[in-house]
């Protein structure tokens, strides 16, 4: 079923495939990586039937390959995200994400008393737990958790 | 420590600290010294802290340092809709120190970013005051002789008193025993909890104000705030049982010291006050000579 569903999206020569991103997530990520603002051939597919994640969504970027602390930010959003490299249609190397130890921008705090969201301040975390993501705000020392994550 | 902001106590590693009482042990045997001549602090109060703002101005004025600054919001270009970046910006090519008061949580860590001075935190609204902290800390050492291994019991309003949490943080690095005294709405928050597990210290909890303060080095009071409660019953039940009272004070230790950040509103009834256990007064003097010590560390004059 994978196999055909990733077929169905056309294949790409060189670049990045970015698979089982949750399908909810799928214009985070594309937010978070700023794909909006990147000028290359890109494949965006949402809602395919997936196992593990109900419904995901897959992104095939040609011709870019990410440092990871870039890719890493989008562990936030879809933590189950497997990366593929492909170079000549082959898949050269298979990666997982990480939730980095710091995170700038992305991320709103959830106190609202917090400079900054009163102030044009762009705001910064230590991450103090990646399994349940807390995100311990620089500023205002306050810890937002998962369930009240908002990307910015 | 030379040109490091002071913005949370958790800056400042357990050798700092000690060196900051120290210095301010020296402050206190000669507090009228002419080392801040030719300096200008600011003093940027964008909400009013009439205590705060005096104790940190006769600290400066008492080493020759000159103020510049304000009061309130009010009376700065705030009021016209400047951002705090351009304020602090601004302001920090007139001085060489900025202290700064304002109620968004967070923004003097902000400050200390963006200044090309050292910042030091006079409260950033519900996060830290970090002076007040130290003066704590500075008040403990002289009447103990030590921070080790002491007995301290906090009152009151142990959820939202930043006081109280600033200086959980600080004594944990000297082996102290905690004995939480509060409501159960306004009881410590469990990150303290997890904190002090994490760390190996031992802390009980406790809704009556009873006994237990027998076995206290140093009680550590707040006010209870009647907006803290989400129902005003609540309040009306407990607010009188969180008050110490002269005659509670029978069985304790000798050298036991009340300490309180001030301002009291009930929560120490003043028969208190003549007895030799009440220190909060004196603890407010000792602001001043912990403020000199840590503007003068800032500054490298010490």
């Amino acid at each position: 079923m994978t196999d055909k569903t990733i077929l169905s999206v056309t294949a790409i020569k060189e670049g990045t495939v970015i698979d089982h991103i949750p399908a909810k997530s799928l214009f985070k990520v594309i937010s978070i990586l700023e794909l909006d603002k990147l000028n290359a051939q890109m494949t965006f597919g949402t809602n395919f039937i997936s196992k593990k994640l109900g419904r995901k969504a897959l992104i095939k970027i040609s011709n870019k390959f990410f440092k990871d602390e870039e890719i890493d930010k989008i562990a936030l959003v879809a933590p189950e995200a497997k990366l593929n490299i492909i170079k000549d249609y082959q898949v050269v190397e298979k990666r997982e994400v990480e939730v980095p130890d710091t995170i700038t921008g992305i991320v709103k705090c959830m106190n609202p008393n917090c400079v900054t969201n009163n102030e044009n301040v762009i705001t910064r975390f230590n991450v103090i737990s990646k399994k349940e993501v807390a995100l311990k705000c620089c500023y205002c020392e306050k810890i937002t958790d998962q369930e009240h994550l908002k990307i910015i | 420590m030379k040109n490091k902001s002071l913005i949370s106590i958790n800056d400042y590693t357990p050798d700092e600290l000690l060196k900051i009482i120290n210095l301010a042990e020296e402050f206190e045997k000669n507090p009228i010294q002419d080392i801040l001549k030719g300096k200008v602090i600011a003093t940027l109060f964008f909400e009013p802290s009439t205590r705060t703002r005096l104790s940190f101005e006769s600290a400066v004025n008492r080493l020759g340092g000159r103020i510049i600054g304000f009061t309130d919001a009010s009376s700065s270009s705030v009021k016209k809709g400047e951002s705090l970046r351009d304020t602090i910006k601004t302001v920090s090519n007139y001085c060489d120190l900025i202290v700064m008061r304002h109620p968004l949580d967070g923004s003097a860590r902000f400050a200390s970013e963006v200044a090309n001075v050292p910042v030091i935190n006079a409260g950033d609204g519900a996060n830290q005051h970090p002076t007040q902290c130290l003066l704590d800390l500075y008040s403990i050492k002289k009447t103990q002789g030590t921070l080790e291994n002491l007995n301290i019991s906090l009152v009151g309003d142990l959820k939202y008193g930043r006081t109280v949490h600033s200086l959980l943080m600080a004594m944990s690095n000297f082996n102290p025993t905690f004995n939480f005294i509060s409501p159960n709405e306004l009881k410590i928050p469990d990150e303290y909890k997890l904190f002090l597990d994490n760390k190996g210290i031992k802390y009980y909890e406790h809704t009556d104000f009873s006994d237990i303060i027998s076995r206290a080095d140093i009680i550590y009071m707040t006010r209870i705030q009647k907006e803290r409660f989400s129902d005003p019953i609540e309040y009306e039940k407990v607010k009188n049982s969180y008050v110490l009272h002269n005659d509670m004070l029978k069985n304790t230790k000798n050298n036991l010291k009340i300490l309180h950040p001030l301002p009291r509103v009930n929560e120490i009834s003043e028969d208190v006050d003549k007895n030799e256990k009440a220190y909060y007064f004196t603890q407010a003097l000792n602001g001043v000579y912990t403020r000199q010590a840590i503007i003068s560390s800032i500054l490298g004059l010490k």
